[in-house]
């Protein structure tokens, strides 16, 4: 296991949000019988063992008008996977970019990224600007937008 | 929203600063007194505009697994379907999406062994099979919402 005892808890306690007060590692620290100083000490190195991949706030993006919500799947000749996955990566308006297996016959794609915009006929847009500056004409692909039903939640894990 | 909501959403999505007084840290940059921050925080996060102030962990390295499932569910049975995949502690964004395969979704569990037994759980719960598409290579990540 990568995480000691105190490091379990700490994510415990933290893992629905950082308590909304002015010394907040302090309070942590109360409930872990642990000085604030060492609570700090304890998400530093989370932090920067990579553990921690970032500090701060979640949006729900659909409650902030982003409900345009597009996932892009290519099929890429393997050998060019990762010259597409990082072309595509260094668009603004991409938001993850990832390679994932192909499950056939049913699904041919291997590289998936994300669009979030506020209008479909504007994140449509996008991508037919995303396929001439990239050349991706020969590739094919698909844009599955999400609908009206889902389960916007972060698992325990995740 | 206000100019100064929109601030904190732009500003705070990038990072929080790890310190004794935090909030007074990251309001001091935003222009703003500490119990403003945490004010307006608290109002965000009680109209549902943010899920969470927080840790992001990276699933993986945490000894953690993390996966993306699709299934192909017919429309009569969908609901149900969405009804029991979303019981699954582990199941975490399920999205419709306007496809053949119509359900998408993130399995995050403790353990990476937990993600194969998840699945036929969900494929016996269910009776439909899940298409497993865990992430192979990373080129981009860099979700951020500006308002």
């Amino acid at each position: 296991m990568v995480l000691n005892d105190t490091e379990q808890q700490l994510i415990g306690l933290i893992q629905s949000g950082l308590p909304l007060c002015s010394r907040p590692w302090a309070e942590i620290g109360q409930q872990l019988n642990l000085a604030e100083s060492e609570v700090l000490q304890q998400v530093r190195s989370l932090q920067e063992r990579g553990l921690i991949k970032r500090f701060g706030l979640v949006v729900r993006h659909h409650e902030l008008g982003y409900t345009a919500n597009a996932m892009v799947v290519w099929d890429v000749p393997d050998d060019q996977v990762r010259q597409v996955g990082e072309a595509l990566g260094r668009h603004d308006c991409v938001t993850l970019c990832y390679q994932r297996p192909r499950r056939l016959p049913q699904w041919p794609y291997n590289l998936f990224c994300m669009i979030h915009g506020k209008d479909r006929e504007r994140v449509l847009e996008t991508i037919d600007e995303l396929v001439e500056a990239e050349g991706l004409q020969d590739i094919a692909h698909e844009v599955l937008f999400s609908g009206e039903r889902f389960k916007q939640r972060g698992a325990k894990y995740l | 929203m206000d100019a100064i909501d929109r601030a904190i959403i732009n500003q705070l999505q990038k990072g929080f600063p790890i310190s004794e007084r935090p909030y007074r840290e990251a309001a001091q940059s935003l222009g703003i007194g500490e119990t403003e921050l945490i004010q307006r925080l608290q109002t965000m996060l009680d109209d549902k505009r943010l899920s969470r102030f927080g840790p992001l962990y990276h699933a993986e390295r945490m000894g953690g697994g993390l996966s993306l499932c699709a299934m192909a569910i017919p429309e009569q049975d969908y609901d149900k379907v969405a009804e029991q995949v979303n019981s699954f502690p582990e199941v975490a964004h399920n999205y419709a999406r306007d496809h053949e395969l119509n359900m998408w979704f993130v399995l995050a569990t403790e353990t990476p062994q937990r993600i194969p037994e998840v699945l036929k759980e969900i494929q016996a719960l269910t009776g439909y099979p899940v298409y497993n598409m865990p992430k192979q290579q990373e080129f981009f990540v860099g979700l951020h919402f500006e308002v």
